[in-house]
């Protein structure tokens, strides 16, 4: 448990009881390796994302974790006991799915009540149980109808009632707000968060929607290729991305390849495959710490990828002053986003940055000669990918 | 496309010389036009002689040579002789006795092809099971003769085994075995098609609620299947129950059934086609009820899922 804390100490105020442990945990399906031994530590009480494009082994963990899949190698924990050979349906999780997976014979009452009915719970409790279960997700008023007879919202909220009524341990919510329309997703995603805070429970929930994972989440898993990538809170998968698929995943951002020319204390100069010379600040977060990156040698060789943030970039007709990283590009595309405009810039070089700018200022128009720059401690340094 | 000739009109663009009541016209008559040669089939062949079996159950009855009474019902009291009502209920008997069996034999295989098979496995494991279909009911029934008399290749094994030979032919077992041979294929079917639409994610969503895996079979495979096991289950009874063959070759003087009596009636010695066609009335009733309630019941139920 010290081991996790001094790994993470974001969370070190919180609750540090793991509820949730994967160790080296392997998947391979007729000789395809879904799952490439990850490590995972879930804090009771958390809401821990695993985040990741399609085919990145997200669903095939959470899978594990429900027991529906036996990890080729490895191990899981709840709650401390190994669940290796341990059946589905003798695991103190539940789960949300995808397509909610509700029992069409059955009411609404009688498929948030499936599970105690199993267990042979009392009648009353019964009663009660299922009824605080509908109330939570205010489906009282629809308990004698079908699934067929509720619309895609509906039925996500008795298949969130129907996970919840028997207690778990953990909630596994597998991309429980995929199949619902943009507003509805909001509306749902604000629901979730209140009922995570409300209950307690540690929420693990599978998705590929970033922004979802941004907003919900206390701690998320950035998985790719079936390796995790990064684990950390929103923001600092955000802000410090450790990876280059992280920083271009996780948000947009301007990724630019190139080579780093020298290292000092205070900044970074790499010049990029196409010869733009950029200045970068050295981070604490780059590759985990600076020290490591200090002992790197012959770094002049070294590859790099810069990422700036569309947001963190500037545009402007005139350059300023005191600006390092300023160039001078042609407006290619504008794109009217309403809050924001989202602008194209094609450099000299024939580098396209993006560039996000709120909208306060009057629209340039296409054409237009611009000129492009960003703050040295704007702009993120990553290691190449494998 | 520009090149096409304005001499082929379709039937969205008609021609603008075309008369209105014209166009009304044909639209009337054309689903009458379409409907006539089915119309004319059934009327012929289904409508005509079943109208033909109504009035000839009607006639006077024969025994032994001499009428029985006059043009009315007296062949339909005739059914409740209790020599017939045993005919009649040896036949349900039959037809029972062979859904069950058809049942608990269909339901595992089409459940294993279904849901657990590998899936480039599923066609050819079907194809297997509907390749008997190929060969003539007849053909199968004389199949089963081989196999089944006193000296077939059934008692060559239990001789060799050092168990006791069955004499099962001209016997009810015989008429059961053979039945329930001829009406699997159609059971695995139905059940299969009905398995194969059934939502895997519940099953996986019952284990998750803590369902062990007979409680997943009993609360949901079963209830989600519930149409496919009516339709099965009544297909294979209805279609026993008329069952000819089997009973006639497999099963004796001992298995008389309704079919066979019906078959009597019309062909055999006894040439009383009043009676005959009172039975025939009776089944075609029956079957008539069943498959009204199928239709009935089995809509509402897949309107459910």
């Amino acid at each position: 448990m010290s081991q996790t804390a001094t790994r993470d100490q974001s969370v070190s105020k919180t609750d540090t009881r793991l509820d949730v442990e994967l160790r080296k945990v392997f998947k391979v399906y007729n000789g395809e390796t879904a799952v490439r031994g990850i490590d995972l530590d879930i804090h009771q009480g958390e809401f821990f994302s695993i985040l990741g494009p399609s085919g990145c082994g997200k669903t095939t963990t959470l899978r594990m974790i429900a027991g529906f899949e036996d990890p080729s190698g490895g191990e899981v924990m709840i709650r401390g006991k190994s669940m290796v050979g341990v059946p589905p349906y003798k695991r103190p999780v539940n789960t949300v799915f995808q397509s909610y997976a509700l029992f069409g014979h059955l009411t609404v009452w009688d498929n948030v009540a499936f599970s105690l009915r199993l267990k042979s719970c009392g009648n009353a409790e019964l009663r009660e149980r299922v009824g605080d279960a509908l109330r939570l997700v205010k489906m009282s008023d629809f308990a004698r109808r079908f699934p067929a007879q509720l619309s895609g919202g509906q039925q996500q909220r008795v298949a969130l009632a129907r996970a919840l009524v028997n207690h778990p341990t953990v909630l596994l919510l597998d991309e429980p707000l995929g199949a619902l329309d943009l507003k509805l997703r909001k509306e749902m995603q604000t629901e979730l968060s209140h009922l995570h805070r409300e209950l307690g429970l540690t929420f693990v929930m599978v998705t590929h929607d970033q922004e979802e994972a941004l907003s919900l989440s206390d701690r998320i898993a950035v998985m790719n290729n079936g390796k995790i990538e990064q684990i950390g809170t929103p923001s600092e998968i955000y802000e410090h991305p450790q990876t280059a698929f992280v920083a271009d995943f996780i948000g947009d951002t301007n990724l630019l390849k190139g080579r780093i020319e020298s290292i000092h204390a205070e900044t970074l100069q790499i010049v990029t495959d196409s010869g733009l010379r950029i200045l970068a600040k050295p981070k604490t977060h780059w590759n985990g710490s600076n020290a490591s990156e200090a002992e790197s040698p012959n770094s002049d060789a070294s590859e790099a990828f810069i990422s700036i943030r569309p947001e963190k970039v500037h545009c402007g007709l005139s350059a300023p002053a005191d600006s390092i990283n300023c160039y001078e590009g042609k407006l290619k595309h504008v794109m009217y986003l309403g809050t924001h405009i989202s602008y194209q810039v094609d450099l000299e070089t024939g580098d396209r940055i993006t560039v996000l700018q709120p909208n306060r200022s009057s629209l340039m128009d296409l054409g237009t000669s611009v000129y492009v720059y960003w703050a040295a401690e704007d702009c993120l340094a990553l290691a190449p990918q494998e | 496309m520009s090149t096409s000739t304005p001499s082929s009109p379709t039937l969205a663009e008609p021609l603008p010389t075309a008369p209105r009541g014209w166009h009304k016209l044909t639209r009337l008559i054309e689903p009458i036009v379409l409907l006539v040669p089915s119309g004319v089939w059934l009327l012929l062949l289904l409508v005509a002689p079943t109208l033909l079996i109504l009035e000839l159950s009607f006639i006077p009855g024969f025994r032994l040579g001499q009428p029985t009474g006059g043009y009315g019902i007296g062949n339909y009291l005739e059914i409740f002789r209790p020599i017939y009502f045993q005919v009649i209920w040896r036949s349900v008997l039959f037809a029972v006795g062979c859904t069950v069996t058809c049942m608990l034999l269909g339901f595992p295989v089409a459940y294993w092809i279904a849901v657990m098979a590998p899936p480039r496995w599923r066609n050819l494991l079907l194809v297997a099971f509907v390749l008997p279909l190929w060969t003539s009911s007849l053909l199968r029934a004389y199949a089963w003769i081989t196999i089944l008399r006193p000296s077939g290749s059934l008692n060559s094994l239990l001789s060799a085994l050092h168990l006791p030979n069955q004499e099962w032919l001209n016997q009810t077992p015989a008429v059961y075995i053979g039945m329930a041979y001829s009406f699997l294929p159609y059971m695995v079917l139905i059940l299969y098609a009905s398995l194969e639409k059934l939502d895997k994610r519940l099953l996986e969503a019952a284990s998750d609620l803590g369902a062990t895996p007979q409680q997943t079979f009993w609360k949901v495979t079963v209830p989600q299947t519930l149409p496919g096991i009516a339709a099965g289950g009544l297909l294979v009874f209805i279609t026993s129950l008329g069952e000819f063959v089997v009973p006639e070759l497999l099963g004796g003087a001992s298995s008389m059934t309704v079919s066979r009596l019906i078959y009597n009636q019309f062909l055999g010695a006894t040439r009383n086609w009043g009676l005959g066609s009172s039975f025939s009335i009776l089944m075609i009733t029956g079957v008539s009820i069943a498959i009204a309630l199928l239709l009935k019941y089995g809509d509402r139920d897949s309107a459910l899922t």
